[in-house]
């Protein structure tokens, strides 16, 4: 693990538990899927949660936070309670959307979470905006934009990295570039496969960093957002991840081999560092478990939360297609 | 009252905006130093200077998107795109983030976000520049759709449009912005809800909007020479859509005659009808009939484009079969 960040032991305590919050989380949603409680598209972000929990460590709760299908991870961390979130995945009016989004649409608007985007870079014209109402509204807020390597094909990235980079914007891309575009490979998608390097063609800072180390991701993060929280952006951060899973649950996984994909577990974010933490003494055999523990309270409770909770009337259907007030601007 | 063009109310009502709500600026291409491709800004970046009057690259899906996270996050854009043909690369953001974030999120936010676009024909700018798809974006549910046909509403509408916590299109007709109308100073703000009667009559229903109202109108004035009295209805707002005053003209007049410059199939032209004969169907005197444009991309050539595009003998043709079979 890199020791350019200074990280004591509470903040690498985080990083752990964080990540196995999310790998746990989803490993009770896919237990959940194949009892057909959650259905409909499940993206697993399995492999790639040192990229959230490491960005997320260097924001703000007053950051505004925009993500893409595979953004359970990315709730997680930025604070959506775990209850909400189960409640979301099974469809009930105790989720963060009231059961209307699913997996792919999780949204909490008192967090800055702005979804959930299940269109490929529609987040990230969004957080161009996000990020020009906070220039002039929340000064040294930071907006984080995270999408896949596949959004790097659209012409939304580019419209979204001029346009940040005309207005000096405080926001922060960060590609979370797994590889693989569903089943395309990045270097049959694109002509320039290091994905930072189109930084350059729009005046952005850009830097790459290992994306299955939470700590290098960590170090990045902070500072890209020191400079955006002075003025200085945008800034886009390429994290070179990996997901074990299939894109969605229905997937061969014909375009890579198992080989491949067994080699990546070998840099598994979540094993490293707690490897890490125990041969160099941060953490006691004791405190692991606790931390296993109480994330295995949580998702029972979240699980039973969901479960206990109820479908949406279904009177409400039609509410909130239109809205009677600009409902996250009144104070609650 | 005072004679005032359509695009100089289309440009007070934005002064007006941006004097009003410092959250409110203007986004689009060619908004500042060139003043609006149609002239509908001149003047606005002297006057607020380039943050609020903001021009951009040529990226609509991006300004479209920009505009909804600023709306988002606290601001109240105006969003310009230069015709409704450009939106179409901007239709993602529109649909799939404008009009589906407050019901998606569980009512979480809304988008307070206006966007203008040029639309329709007439002025020999081919079939790139001169669509209808006014109609296309009505079919959208969490969009509001406003077609001000008048000054006095392209004067007042957007302060509405503003108003609204809902993303809401302003689509300004291209013909429209050099036309002249008596503005009343005494009026200072309409709704965005109703369709209204521009003219009474007891004889036939023109529904209509855009600049197919002047159409009708003087079709109307040409009808009553001929002893029919039609009574022309503007619509106003494509979505929501204001059935109630529809049917209760046809209801008076028994005819309904619907003028649409969309292309006829799968238009608002063909939902009007449908709603007339779901709730008036036994108050009809004669079938419902259309009058839209050729279903042809809009094409340059003078009278090729004006055999496109509904006109007024077109309209009076329909209205006197409807009227008169016979005859």
């Amino acid at each position: 693990m890199s020791d350019k960040l200074h990280l004591d032991r509470a903040g690498l305590h985080r990083l752990y538990r964080e990540m196995q919050r999310i790998r746990r989380f989803e490993a009770r949603c896919v237990a959940l899927y194949q009892a057909q409680q959650i259905r409909g598209f499940l993206h697993l972000y399995d492999g790639q949660e040192a990229v959230a929990v490491g960005v997320m460590s260097a924001l703000d709760a007053g950051d505004a936070v925009l993500a893409t299908y595979r953004e359970h991870g990315h709730a997680l961390a930025k604070g959506v309670p775990m209850d909400a979130l189960m409640a979301e995945m099974l469809g009930k009016e105790q989720g963060c959307c009231r059961g209307r989004g699913g997996s792919m649409h999780l949204f909490d608007q008192s967090r800055r979470f702005y979804g959930g985007n299940a269109i490929v870079g529609g987040g990230l014209p969004l957080a161009v905006g996000i990020a020009m109402a906070d220039k002039a509204l929340r000064p040294g807020a930071v907006t984080a934009c995270f999408f896949g390597e596949g959004a790097v094909a659209e012409g939304a990235f580019h419209e979204s990295l001029n346009l940040a980079a005309l207005w000096q914007l405080p926001l922060l891309f960060v590609c979370e570039n797994n590889l693989y575009a569903m089943g395309v490979p990045l270097a049959e998608s694109d002509a320039q496969p290091e994905v930072y390097r189109k930084g350059a063609a729009y005046r952005v800072a850009a830097a790459q960093v290992d994306g299955m180390d939470p700590v290098k991701v960590a170090a990045a993060a902070r500072l890209a957002v020191a400079e955006l929280r002075v003025g200085r952006g945008p800034y886009l951060l390429e994290c070179r991840t990996y997901r074990y899973r299939a894109h969605s649950m229905f997937d061969t996984q014909a375009y890579r081999g198992k080989d491949e994909v067994d080699k990546w577990r070998q840099l598994d974010p979540i094993a490293r560092l707690q490897d890490w933490l125990l041969a160099n003494r941060q953490i006691s055999a004791e405190e692991l478990a606790g931390i296993d523990a109480g994330i295995g309270a949580e998702i029972d409770a979240a699980v039973a939360f969901a479960e206990a909770g109820t479908p949406e009337p279904l009177a409400e259907l039609t509410r909130f297609v239109l809205m009677d007030s600009v409902v996250q601007e009144q104070t609650p | 009252m005072s004679t005032i063009t359509y695009r100089e109310a289309c440009r007070q009502a934005i002064r007006a905006a941006l004097q009003a709500d410092p959250r409110c600026f203007v986004m689009g291409e060619d908004v500042g130093r060139y003043g609006g491709c149609y002239g509908v800004t001149k003047g606005l970046l002297e006057e607020f200077g380039p943050q609020r009057i903001r021009d951009t690259p040529l990226a609509e899906n991006g300004i479209a998107g920009a505009g909804v996270g600023a709306a988002l996050a606290g601001l109240r854009p105006i969003v310009e795109i230069m015709t409704c043909n450009f939106s179409l690369l901007a239709l993602d953001q529109i649909m799939n983030n404008a009009a589906s974030l407050a019901h998606m999120s569980g009512g979480q936010f809304a988008v307070p976000l206006v966007i203008r676009m040029a639309t329709g024909g007439g002025r020999q700018l081919a079939a790139q520049h001169s669509h209808s798809l006014e109609g296309w974006y009505a079919h959208i549910p969490g969009l509001k759709v406003l077609v001000p046909a008048t000054v006095e509403d392209a004067r007042h509408m957007l302060a509405a449009a503003l108003a609204d916590p809902n993303p809401v299109l302003i689509f300004e007709h291209i013909v429209l912005y050099n036309a002249e109308g008596e503005l009343d100073e005494a009026v200072s703000a309409v709704d965005i809800e109703h369709a209204k009667v521009r003219r009474s009559g007891t004889d036939i229903s023109l529904v209509t909007y855009g600049n197919s109202l002047p159409k009708c109108l003087a079709a109307a004035d040409e009808l009553a020479t001929a002893g029919i009295q039609a009574e022309v209805i503007d619509l106003r707002v494509l979505r929501p859509l204001d059935s109630a005053t529809v049917i209760a003209s046809v209801r008076r007049t028994h005819r309904c005659l619907i003028v649409d410059e969309g292309w006829r199939s799968g238009s608002i032209s063909a939902e009007i009808a449908a709603r007339v004969a779901d709730e008036a169907l036994y108050e009809l005197d004669a079938p419902l009939r259309r009058v839209c444009s050729a279903e042809v991309p809009v094409p340059y050539a003078a009278h090729m484009e004006a055999a496109a595009l509904p006109q007024v003998a077109d309209i009076v043709a329909a209205a006197r079969a409807l009227v008169s079979p016979a005859g």
